[in-house]
């Protein structure tokens, strides 16, 4: 399998991630450089096997249902460039 | 038969349609982390480092959140998954800290379910659930307050979720209709969410497509997200199946697409064409194990149910004697049905379920109050009943009595004593009264026994009104039948 250069700009933009026009090439090179990794390793044969999601066999555990965080309001802020009233404030989000 | 047609010119249409709701789970802390759920805190202040998505900050589950969803799943009849998997779902906005949201994908929680509707024909309709999976909410954006930018809010980021996925099952906007009141029933009888619409706390998506009758296959399919009440998910169906029979007919197609219903109008209009924005790239959450349960625990969450709306309105016909209708009406809601309960409770549960759904809640309208507020306590409702049945007063005086008790709130046994209502049931003391209204009216005596009887409700009138309502009618008619007509 290989991708050619309209997925690797949809994938780009998709994961939001900003590629130069002239890093387009290298980029769809080593994404398909993964790819080809990837084919070699369907080259195992896979049949009635489950996926494996994690290689830890625990459960998972789970905790109380107990308020236990929160009041963070101004360290939680404190990163964002922008903020007004308490709020996150981000450029105006159109549908 | 309750679907739709729509007669087209070239034909007739079916509609076909299922819901995907999110309910919002009712928990003291969110679904990954320990900040409170409480709604109406401060802006980010119910925020910990997990719901802002810092960096290197884990998801731990709560207990109660997989409780409430399988508490649910068994409320609709459905599978419970002793294994399931968490998943994300990438997509980026601005009320979506991490980039993606926490929620389940191959392997939900809740596998497909059943749930029987109410129609207004009074014939009955199985739906069927998909599946149920539990996930985090999204932050709240606002853009009406500045108008260049968006302000997030992530008080509500976090918060568990259940989305309950139906099979295209709906033939109708009514179906969906009775369907959504009967989900909102079953959640609120369970206390596994509020299921209030207008709040955001019980949220539709509508997946609607339409068909030649007879077709078989499905057509292209909407999508209408969070349609906020009953109502409006009842009009944006109707309006959306006839956009695309008229789309049809003209020679149009229907691309899917999530539309956006604008109540204002009854119509749809297109919000984002689905090929781009819905590249979700689910992979399963490396951040949370598979999540494994046994018989026993579901076992336990089984046996804390609670009687369901169904269950309780067939015992309310079976051993109160109650209508079907009667008894719908009452359990829709937990706490009406508890309140009848506790009011019915050594009385005429049919007289009370009488007085509860007439006077009582017209009172109740015109005080413009709720339940838990009525001055009338049950089992003074209870007591009123009984009084009547027993003859103590009559069923005037009762509505005189009943309307006391609403402004007082006194016992109705102190309301008869105090004003001195006690039905007169001493047929001397009666006899007395028409003896006296026969001879203070000669020609309407005269009259009747000419032939004119319909004048016997006169006299019964009469009587009444010289006894002050207090005489019992019963009595009254056959003592007033025997001396006009002998």
């Amino acid at each position: 399998m290989a991708i050619d250069t309209q997925t690797v700009k949809k994938i780009a933009f998709l994961s939001r991630l900003k590629i130069e026009d002239d890093k387009i090439d290298a980029t769809e090179e080593e994404f398909n450089k993964i790819l080809q990794w990837v084919d070699q390793l369907k080259e195992v044969n896979t049949d009635d096997v489950e996926p494996l999601v994690s290689v830890n066999e625990n459960n998972i555990t789970m905790r109380q249902d107990e308020v236990t965080d929160g009041n963070l309001a101004k360290e939680v802020l404190a990163n964002a460039p922008m903020t007004e009233y308490g709020y996150f404030a981000v450029p105006k989000v159109v549908e | 038969m309750s679907g739709m047609i729509i007669e087209g010119k070239t034909g007739r249409w079916e509609v076909i349609c299922g819901l995907e709701i999110h309910c919002q789970i009712i928990s003291k802390s969110k679904m990954f982390s320990g900040a409170s759920t409480h709604y109406g805190s401060d802006t980010n202040e119910n925020v910990s480092f997990v719901d802002a998505g810092m960096p290197g900050m884990l998801p731990t589950l709560n207990e109660e959140c997989v409780r409430q969803a399988i508490k649910t799943g068994l409320g609709l009849n459905a599978v419970i998954n002793k294994y399931s998997e968490f998943a994300r779902k990438n997509y980026f906005y601005a009320d979506l800290p991490q980039g993606y949201q926490i929620t389940q994908f191959k392997y939900p929680l809740v596998g497909e379910g059943k749930v029987v509707v109410n129609l207004s024909d009074g014939t009955t309709k199985e739906i069927g659930i998909e599946r149920i999976h539990i996930e985090q909410d999204a932050g709240k954006s606002i853009h009406d307050i500045s108008p260049n930018k968006s302000f997030i809010d992530l008080n509500r980021a976090g918060v568990g979720l259940m989305e309950i996925v139906t099979k295209p099952d709906f033939r109708s906007p009514e179906e969906a209709g009775a369907f959504l009141r009967k989900l909102r029933s079953i959640v609120r009888y369970l206390g596994t969410c509020d299921g209030n619409m207008d709040e955001g706390s019980m949220r539709c998506d509508i997946n609607v497509s339409v068909r030649k009758v007879g077709e078989t296959e499905l057509r292209t399919r909407n999508e209408m997200k969070n349609v906020n009440s009953v109502k409006f998910v009842m009009q944006a169906i109707e309006s959306e199946a006839k956009r695309h029979v008229e789309t049809y007919e003209n020679g149009g197609t229907i691309e899917q697409e999530t539309r956006q219903f604008d109540p204002n109008t009854c119509a749809t209009k297109v919000m984002r064409k689905k090929e781009f924005a819905h590249d979700y790239r689910y992979f399963p959450e490396p951040d949370l194990l598979p999540l494994v349960i046994d018989d026993e625990y579901i076992e336990q969450i089984r046996s804390e149910m609670v009687e369901l709306p169904d269950a309780k309105q067939e015992r309310f016909v079976k051993e109160l004697g109650l209508t079907a209708y009667d008894a719908s009406v009452l359990c829709e809601n937990k706490e009406t049905a508890e309140w009848f309960e506790k009011a019915a409770n050594g009385h005429d549960a049919k007289k009370v379920a009488n007085w509860m759904m007439g006077d009582f809640f017209a009172m109740l309208n015109e005080k413009k109050i709720s339940l838990e507020e009525s001055p009338i306590s049950p089992e003074n409702l209870g007591r009123l009943v009984d009084l009547i049945t027993s003859n103590v007063i009559n069923g005037k005086t009762a509505k005189d009595v009943f309307a006391l008790m609403a402004e007082t709130g006194d016992t109705p046994d102190k309301i008869v004593e105090e004003k001195g209502l006690k039905q007169v049931t001493d047929t001397a003391a009666i006899e007395a009264v028409i003896d006296a209204v026969i001879s203070a009216n000669p020609d309407n005596v005269a009259a009747y026994k000419a032939g004119k009887t319909a004048l016997m409700g006169w006299f019964v009138g009469q009587v009444m009104k010289e006894s002050r309502g207090k005489a019992n009618p019963g009595i009254v008619n056959q003592i007033l039948a025997q001396k006009l007509n002998s």
